[in-house]
């Protein structure tokens, strides 16, 4: 079970999981976005060694209704995107917290710009 | 902006753990757990659905039949009695103000199903309608939109759950008599219930209308029936995709006052051979050569072309031409591929045409085809 505190969150609902060791996030979308989204169809993400800048649009994640686009939370270089995702979307829903969708080596380690649990809740209205 | 209203089985959603969404001013399970799950059940085994949503309308009187000739596309007066006709309120200007069903119970009685978003609008035009019409006295309308409630079985054993619910009984006719686009009255724990084969999802299946009062009620033993037949409530994202497969209209998307029917492939609703119908003259003229004509699109991948997202003819974006623009799409959960309903130019119109949608920026092949897109196996 993933310990949600020890999160962080965008605005744009994604949790950014950093590793201080290693300098690498690893990134995905949050249960609320899931569960707004509706069953995830379709998932595309950027390739490993593409350039991300922080607030840039870098994938799209699909459901049966609508599309939502990945935004970079962190700048930084993709180490590895989960091919596992994009071969069963359903995973995003069966659990959102365990569909790591990017990781991400991280330029810096600047995370002030992400919420943490208590204001990611207040965002969503106490539904996260 | 007026707040949304919710049908009497609200609490029943709320406690099946549903999201809701606005839809036409009310608000509405959108999905129960997973609109896929809840697509794949009524393909193969039944879904449940509230549209209490939908907007009812009785018209009565010895004229009711003669006034829906005037007031609708079809010709409703020579309906046999216990049938259901798919229809249109057509504009002065041939556009399509809803799509409706109507039901002609007994002499001088119908029951006419419109779109919630449009309940207003029908309420109008009828009542406009009857004052312009030459005898208005025989005819009464009555909206009955906040008394009844109305929940869709849909789905292969629709029948079998339908036939099997408790307290449901006192059928005029037997189910197994009542034939695709047709209805029957009974009794539900002593309320009368209006059974109609008809529905949105391109599967047999029931729409069951009830007095408010019994809806919670009906809801549960329907649900009771058929739980043990794999029916599942479903929400109005599975009932989207449904209809899509289905090639159903969705007003708002493929069918809007700027459309005429012929447009969307609905020339056979509109009875040009009877007297005189509002939208008739309109309809006379002949439609512009280059008027877009509704289509299917069908497409590889998993990528889905949206409402609105432009459809050209090529793949060179310093070449290809805009020919058309999506009004529904997505990925269809039976087919496992896109689909998309169009409006596209008709010279790019004829069945296996190769075009492309702009998903965002990418070309995506995608090829005309008939609709539906799925059609059940009898």
């Amino acid at each position: 079970m993933t310990d949600l505190n020890a999160l962080k969150y965008t605005e744009e609902h994604e949790w950014v999981a950093f590793d201080a060791s290693s300098g690498i996030a690893t990134i995905g979308i949050t249960d609320y976005a899931a569960e707004k989204l509706g069953d995830v169809v379709y998932v595309d993400l950027p390739a490993a060694g593409a350039a991300l800048a922080a607030g840039d649009v870098c994938g799209e994640i699909e459901s049966t209704k609508s599309v939502g686009e990945l935004y970079a939370p962190l700048s930084g270089e993709v180490v590895e995107a989960n091919e596992g995702i994009v071969d069963d979307p359903s995973l995003v829903n069966a659990d959102a917290f365990e569909a790591w969708l990017i990781k991400v080596r991280v330029d810096g380690a600047d995370l002030d710009g992400l919420l943490d649990r208590a204001a990611y809740v207040a965002l969503t209205g106490g539904e996260a | 902006m007026t707040d949304l209203r919710y049908t009497p089985l609200r609490e029943r959603h709320e406690a099946l753990g549903a999201s809701f969404t606005d839809f036409g001013g009310w608000n509405m399970p959108v999905r129960y757990t997973s609109d896929l799950a809840e697509h794949h059940a009524v393909r193969q085994a039944a879904g449940l659905f509230d549209i209490s949503h939908m907007a009812e309308f009785i018209v009565e009187g010895p004229d009711a039949g003669a006034f829906l000739d005037f007031a609708l596309a079809g010709r409703i007066s020579t309906m046999a009695f216990g049938k259901a006709k798919y229809s249109l309120v057509l504009a002065e200007t041939g556009g399509i103000i809803d799509d409706v069903i109507v039901y002609h119970l007994d002499e001088g009685w119908f029951l006419v199903i419109a779109n919630a978003g449009n309940r207003d609008a029908v309420a109008a035009a009828f009542a406009e309608r009857r004052e312009e019409w030459s005898s208005s006295r025989g005819v009464a309308i009555e909206d009955v939109t906040d008394s009844y409630s109305l929940i869709a079985v849909q789905g292969p054993v629709a029948r079998q759950i339908v036939e099997a619910t408790a307290g449901l009984g006192g059928l005029e006719r037997p189910l197994a008599d009542v034939s695709y686009y047709a209805a029957t009255r009974g009794e539900f724990t002593g309320e009368q219930v209006l059974i109609a084969r008809t529905g949105y999802t391109g599967e047999d299946g029931y729409e069951l209308l009830v007095p408010n009062g019994a809806a919670v009620a009906l809801w549960d033993a329907l649900l009771a029936a058929g739980e043990p037949l794999g029916l599942v409530p479903a929400g109005l994202a599975a009932r989207d995709t449904l209809r899509l497969e289905a090639g159903m209209p969705l007003y708002g998307h493929e069918l809007s006052l700027d459309i005429v029917p012929a447009q969307a492939g609905l020339g056979r609703v509109v009875a040009v051979d009877k007297d005189d119908f509002v939208g008739r003259s309109a309809l006379a003229a002949v439609v512009a050569p280059d008027a877009p004509v509704l289509v299917g699109l069908v497409a590889d991948g998993k990528r889905a072309g949206r409402a609105g997202y432009a459809v050209l003819d090529g793949s060179d974006a310093a070449t290809a031409a805009t020919v058309g623009a999506i009004t529904s799409g997505a990925l269809s959960p039976t087919l496992g591929h896109p689909i998309a309903m169009a409006f596209v130019s008709p010279h790019v119109a004829a069945t296996g045409t190769e075009l492309f949608i702009d998903v965002r920026g990418t070309r995506i092949p995608a090829t005309v085809t008939d609709l539906p897109f799925y059609r059940r196996t009898k």
